[in-house]
């Protein structure tokens, strides 16, 4: 659609607009991408459901790398998403080092991120997005599976209202809802009279009469079909989340309560029902095989990216990762009722190949002028890859552990296992958008405190056992829990109480003594009143001492039983 | 008809405030020793005074619990016999049993064929995770029983 020349032009401004250095990714530049590949779709039937979720506040264009270790434990045990690096490729005969490689594996991610460039952009996501309502004028249904609101500075500064804003604008048709519970009840209810859509999260009931609280199902119609869509909020948010924030709303699986919503939709007229659901990959997976007539559930929260669908029983499983790094499309073809046929693609938002819709960037550049000098204040530079997600350390986490061991005067440090946050390869500078992008949350204080090796033991335990329960209904948190100046094993199969052992105070090599006290520090605690500096300050002032970042390989947890 | 359960002077809550704060968690039961002695031993014994004796047959009973506290000083427990609640056939009592708490009666519901239905709901605290038990005498005397796991977690990183 553009000619090389242009494609240039745009890219420079882009380059501009989205805060990066100039520098053109060499396939962007080689033109072995293009937008019109991204968006070549053969399609079918009358509805398209378009689908991004996770994208945690991220506006502009990033890196993301995919986990590295993600288990599946019990029956899902090396079935999609748990499979990562060489065997994911194989699994979906990915070609190593293709541009699908890149987006969907985390196998040669530094060197591959020269070549690919960035991700992501709810610029470039807008330009997808309206070219396929362009293509699809009446068929269409934008749906957004939530942690939308949350996720970097601009997002914490403006509560989530600049998330609302460029949502709006993107024309997104639902969304559902996790982190947006973290700005705490009342600011929730005032974004939801600011949006142009539902938010729709039939599984919150207030505590006190165990009455809805939002919406639970809106019904479309799209290319003759009526549509209906039921929104399923994070079951476990007053759990994984402050619940002194919502103290009144009350979540959980409920899946009894899906089964009514299921059939009151169909009784209501509905030929197509769709789940957008913050469930998380494996409890949905299980849903899906014991809540029956759901055609299509958008799945979210554990940050997964499939290149094709999931098929359990008659029900179709999307996952489309998070950070805007990917929209899902599928095309379904509904006949009396029933899906007869569909096409999926998992389109990779690649920033430098994709023309950024005007209108959006306008909005994204409105909401990011008056904060662009603090964002791009440059704290230092890394050495090594940065990331966080997997179900382990990262190389992130390794850095905000050390900025709270040294900035806290701390023996052993503990740093929530989120799933959100963006990659930065080697070389690049470590800005204060970078720290907000690992850290910007509502309860975001650093406290200092002494536990016993015991406590230790049973955080781990306990974290792990949120993590790798053999039944996905009682999974409720992120990846387990990240540790600094302790080293521990982990056999992933025991039972809660049994999985962990060997744990090493790493300062001097001994054992943790259960009883003995150590002085601990981290973030996130979900307790009302924690005290201590916020993190990202913490981090901050630890950047800027050191320079320089340089994480060595992290050789203190070992992992068996996989 | 409801048993409400103290655990002692020291609330869960003045606990977590006592532990400060943990990972991205709160703390719980560990932190307990001493309240937190019952064990399933406890229960056990209790379903045997509710039964006189007889094994309970699992089944008809259906308990509406969460599968992880929100909060575990109180925590939404329903629980529903399958009965047509005849004279020939109907529910006399519901027993809610926690086999994880320091005293494990939690409730007990009694019922009538005029009840109509046999059904129940309220709240209880747990003081860790553990199994929730139904037992549901029959006006013929035979008796009935359902289990389920409810964790009450230290807390965790969400996602």
């Amino acid at each position: 659609m553009l000619d090389r020349r242009q494609f240039l032009q745009v890219a420079a401004a882009t380059a501009v607009i989205s805060g990066a250095p100039g520098m053109l990714s060499r396939a962007a530049a080689r033109q072995t991408i293009t937008q019109d590949d991204l968006l070549s779709f053969d399609s079918v039937g009358q509805v398209t459901l378009l689908n991004f979720t996770d994208c945690h506040a991220q506006l502009v264009p990033l890196y993301f790398r995919e986990p590295s270790v993600n288990v599946g434990v019990g029956d899902v045990k090396g079935l999609p998403p748990h499979l990562t690096g060489k065997d994911f490729l194989t699994a979906y005969g990915l070609k190593a080092s293709s541009p699908e490689a890149y987006a969907l594996s985390s196998e040669d991610f530094s060197a591959l991120s020269q070549t690919y460039g960035r991700v992501g952009g709810m610029d470039r996501m807008a330009t997808l997005i309206k070219a396929i309502r362009a293509e699809r004028p009446n068929n269409t249904l934008l749906l957004d599976g939530g942690d939308t609101w949350q996720g970097s500075y601009t997002s914490l500064k403006s509560s989530g209202e600049d998330m609302v804003d460029a949502m709006n604008a993107l024309g997104v048709d639902a969304m559902s809802a996790h982190w947006e519970f973290t700005y705490g009840a009342d600011r929730v209810k005032e974004l939801i009279e600011k949006l142009n859509f539902p938010f729709l999260a039939g599984n919150v009931q207030d505590t006190e009469w165990e009455e809805e609280v939002f919406e639970s199902t809106k019904f479309f119609e799209r290319g003759g079909v009526k549509v209906a869509v039921i929104g399923q909020a994070f079951p476990y948010t007053p759990v994984a989340n402050p619940r002194y924030k919502i103290p009144t709303w009350s979540f959980g699986v409920r899946e009894k309560l899906v089964q009514q919503r299921v059939d009151d939709a169909k009784a209501g007229g509905a030929e197509l029902i769709v789940m957008l659901s913050h469930d998380g990959f494996d409890v949905d997976r299980k849903l899906a095989s014991r809540v029956s007539d759901i055609d299509v559930i958008l799945t979210g929260h554990t940050h997964d990216a499939l290149p094709e669908v999931v098929k359990v029983g008659n029900t179709l499983l999307v996952a489309s990762g998070s950070h805007g790094k990917f929209l899902a499309r599928l095309d379904l073809d509904v006949q009396g009722g029933k899906v007869k046929d569909f096409k999926f693609k998992l389109i990779p938002v690649f920033s430098d190949v994709i023309t950024p819709d005007p209108e959006m960037a306008a909005v994204i550049k409105k909401i990011r002028d008056p904060h662009e000098a603090k964002l791009g204040t440059v704290l230092g530079k890394t050495e090594s890859l940065l990331y966080r997600r997997g179900n382990f350390n990262g190389t992130f986490d390794d850095l905000i552990c050390q900025a709270l061991l040294e900035e806290r005067d701390a023996e052993i440090a503990l740093s929530p296992g989120f799933r959100w946050g963006s990659s930065l390869p080697p070389g690049e500078n470590i800005t204060v958008e970078q720290v907000f992008n690992q850290t910007a949350i509502t309860y975001p204080n650093a406290y200092r405190s002494k536990m016993t090796g015991q406590l230790l033991k049973d955080i781990l335990e306990d974290v792990a056992d949120n993590l790798f329960n053999p039944d996905p209904y009682y999974q409720q948190g992120g990846d387990m829990v990240r540790v600094g100046g302790m080293g521990y094993h982990i056999d992933v199969n025991k039972p809660i109480g049994s999985r962990i052992s060997n744990m090493t105070h790493l300062k001097n090599g001994k054992p943790i003594d259960a009883n003995k006290e150590y002085v601990v520090s981290g973030w996130a605690s979900v307790n009302e009143g924690t005290e201590g500096p916020p993190v990202y300050d913490v981090v901050t002032d630890y950047i800027k001492k050191k320079k320089v970042i340089s994480i060595p390989p992290n050789d203190s947890i070992k992992i068996s039983g996989l | 008809m409801v048993q409400r359960i103290e655990m002692s002077s020291v609330s869960r809550r003045d606990i977590l405030k006592f532990a400060g704060a943990g990972a991205c968690t709160a703390l719980a039961t560990s932190l307990l020793p001493g309240l937190a002695m019952a064990d399933a031993k406890l229960a056990a014994e209790s379903i045997k005074k509710i039964t006189g004796g007889k094994t309970p047959t699992m089944g008809k009973v259906t308990l509406e619990l969460p599968q992880i506290a929100e909060n575990g000083n109180t925590v939404p427990v329903g629980v529903d016999v399958d009965s047509p609640m005849t004279d020939a056939d109907y529910v006399k009592t519901i027993h809610i049993l926690a086999d994880g708490n320091p005293l494990p009666e939690v409730a007990v519901f009694k019922f009538s064929p005029a009840s109509g239905k046999a059904k129940a709901a309220t709240r209880m605290r747990l003081a860790k995770t553990q199994n929730v038990i139904a037992v549901a005498e029959m006006g013929d005397g035979s008796v009935f029983m359902a289990k389920t796991e409810v964790k009450v977690t230290i807390g965790g990183c969400g996602g």
